[in-house]
């Protein structure tokens, strides 16, 4: 069988609705899609531990700093699950950590801004969990089995992370007028993060022709952004909390919350390493690989001699 | 010392024990050298937050002044504290971290293990409970202490330099107290120096099967947190752990 026909049979097996397995025949850039698109997942949610772990140590009750370091383990194990996912189509973690430490490799832009106080923690949960479950459950749709089952699985912790996240800013908003103003700053400093975090608006979208066709991704950027404004807008009113976008309204007709401008000029300034803490993120990332590297020579070396030890015995 | 003092007293050890162990354990986050790692440490740390929210719980309701396990935990200076020099000492590197954690587990294992045979109720049920968790987590520490002990040369001196560095810190597990006297005496609690003799037993065991050595501290053992007097650590762990409420005493959290 010649490429060309390899490729319609795998296009209509995608147009049919099957999903594709570890293991099967795919085109090449199909591959390298997922793999982009997998590892960067895989990065983030790894990075994203760092902006939480920032405050473990300064959770004001010891029920919220549970449930944060649960929070932070879950997405620990996120991590674990979209690499493992992301090995299935004959890559390494270790070669993808290297990318991630290299700085080659990129990761949600949005773990870039820094958690200056609690409320930022309801606000991330709340927001940036938001916008994942909104983009996750659409790639719980896509077409490789393995990262589909891995979105279906990781949406229903996100979910718990997104209630978790909301509760936290909705008590802070009820308390005291300084917890007050404290959860609407980190909703002004965090909306539009959120907001560009599910990605450039369509028409400046490269990768997606493609990505559509394969069904890596089923829906575009801005319908996935619509989604969760909608969603969240209502929860922000319940929450006695304002979005900071004066034109921000609601279309009688179409049934739809309109949002005004995105600035997309500070979105790529990010993307290309000037956020507040690009540099932070990596050098955490790298000295906790480069600190830990004769953690994992000992381990390495323990059990080659453990294993040497039972060949003498056999 | 009445009966409810001498509880109140133990209930502390044990929480504060648990929550400051859990706060170093915390700091780990996103730091280890493999996710895995990030992970095990994490659930260790969550386990210990869990039992310190029990203890303390109960330490308030002994105490009888209506104080909740987060007034116990955040409103208390310094020298309130009741925790073991030990788990307050600095994560260093992950042999310390290691060291200090396992040293930590055996302990508490076989207190847990006295504890279930309490004649009170809440601490009956505190290390049914507990002593699940901690089985993990001594099964956990001891596999590093072997897979570093008997790594590399160099893993070999970083935990030989941990286990030197915190062995003075071992003594003061055990040291008894009036408040001791008075639950033994109810059938509350096991002795320490009970535990001292199975704890020796048990850590110099897996001390010398890591091919690592005992320290001689020629006889040195730091004391103090019985009486309140802790290391410059734990003055620094308090700040940044109880900033916010301490700084809203109006809020709620
Ligand atoms: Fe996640
Ligand atoms: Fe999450």
């Amino acid at each position: 069988m010649d490429i060309a026909e390899k490729e319609k049979q795998f296009q209509d097996k995608i147009d049919s609705g099957q999903k594709i397995e570890a293991k099967e025949w795919v085109p090449e850039n199909y591959r390298k899609q997922l793999i982009r698109m997998i590892s960067q997942h895989a990065h983030s949610e790894i990075v994203g531990m760092l902006p939480e772990g920032n405050w473990i140590t300064r959770a004001p009750s010891l029920r919220r700093k549970a449930v944060l370091l649960a929070k932070i383990q879950d997405e620990a194990g996120h991590g674990l699950y979209l690499y493992s996912a992301a090995e299935t189509l004959g890559v390494e973690r270790g070669e993808l950590i290297d990318q991630l430490i290299t700085g080659k490799a990129k990761y949600s832009s949005i773990f870039n801004y820094p958690t200056l106080t609690w409320a930022d923690i309801g606000a991330i949960g709340w927001l940036v969990d938001g916008a994942a479950i909104v983009n996750q459950t659409m790639l719980a749709r896509g077409s490789y089995g393995p990262y589909s089952r891995a979105m279906v699985r990781i949406c229903k912790e996100e979910s718990f992370h997104n209630r978790q996240g909301y509760e936290l800013l909705y008590d802070l908003a009820q308390g005291t007028p300084e917890q007050k103003a404290m959860a609407q700053d980190a909703l002004n400093r965090w909306w539009w993060p959120s907001i560009q975090m599910l990605g450039p608006s369509d028409a400046d979208s490269k990768n997606s022709g493609e990505t559509m066709r394969w069904r890596i991704k089923v829906e575009s950027n801005d319908t996935v952004r619509q989604r969760f404004i909608d969603r969240t807008v209502p929860q922000a009113e319940a929450a006695g909390l304002t979005i900071p976008d004066p034109d921000l309204k609601f279309n009688e007709e179409t049934g739809h919350w309109e949002i005004g401008e995105i600035d997309w000029t500070e979105f790529y300034q990010v993307i290309k390493g000037y956020g507040p803490c690009n540099k932070k993120r990596l050098r955490a990332r790298q000295e906790a690989e480069h600190e830990g590297e004769w953690v994992r020579e000992a381990a390495k070396v323990y059990a080659e001699k453990q294993a040497a030890k039972k060949t003498k015995a056999a | 010392m009445t009966k409810e003092e001498a509880l109140y007293e133990f209930l502390i050890r044990l929480g504060d024990n648990a929550l400051i162990l859990g706060q170093r354990l915390g700091e780990w986050c996103g730091k280890a050298h493999q996710l895995e790692s990030d992970i095990a440490l994490t659930n260790v740390a969550l386990d210990q937050i869990g039992q310190a929210r029990l203890l303390l719980t109960e330490a308030g309701r002994i105490e009888g002044k209506g104080r909740t396990e987060d007034d116990l935990a955040y409103m208390r200076g310094e020298m309130d504290f009741r925790n073991n020099l030990l788990v307050e000492q600095d994560n260093g590197d992950f042999a310390h971290t290691i060291v200090r954690q396992y040293i930590f587990d055996v302990f508490q294992y076989h207190l847990l293990k006295g504890l279930q045979k309490s004649s009170n109720d809440f601490l009956k049920a505190y290390a049914d409970k507990s002593i699940k968790e901690v089985t993990y987590h001594r099964s956990l520490s001891h596999d590093w202490m072997l897979r570093l002990g008997d790594g590399t040369e160099l893993s070999h001196q970083k935990m030989q330099d941990a286990l030197d560095d915190l062995w003075e810190y071992t003594g003061e597990l055990f040291e008894m107290t009036e408040a001791d006297d008075v639950l033994i005496a109810e059938g509350m609690i096991p002795k320490l120096s009970d535990i001292k003799k199975i704890w020796e037993e048990e850590v110099e065991a897996t001390i010398q099967e890591a091919t690592l050595k005992v320290p001689d501290t020629l006889g040195f053992m730091a004391y103090g947190s019985r009486k309140g007097i802790h290391s410059e650590y734990l003055g620094y762990i308090l700040a940044e752990m109880q900033v916010l409420p301490r700084s809203m005493p109006d809020a709620k959290w």
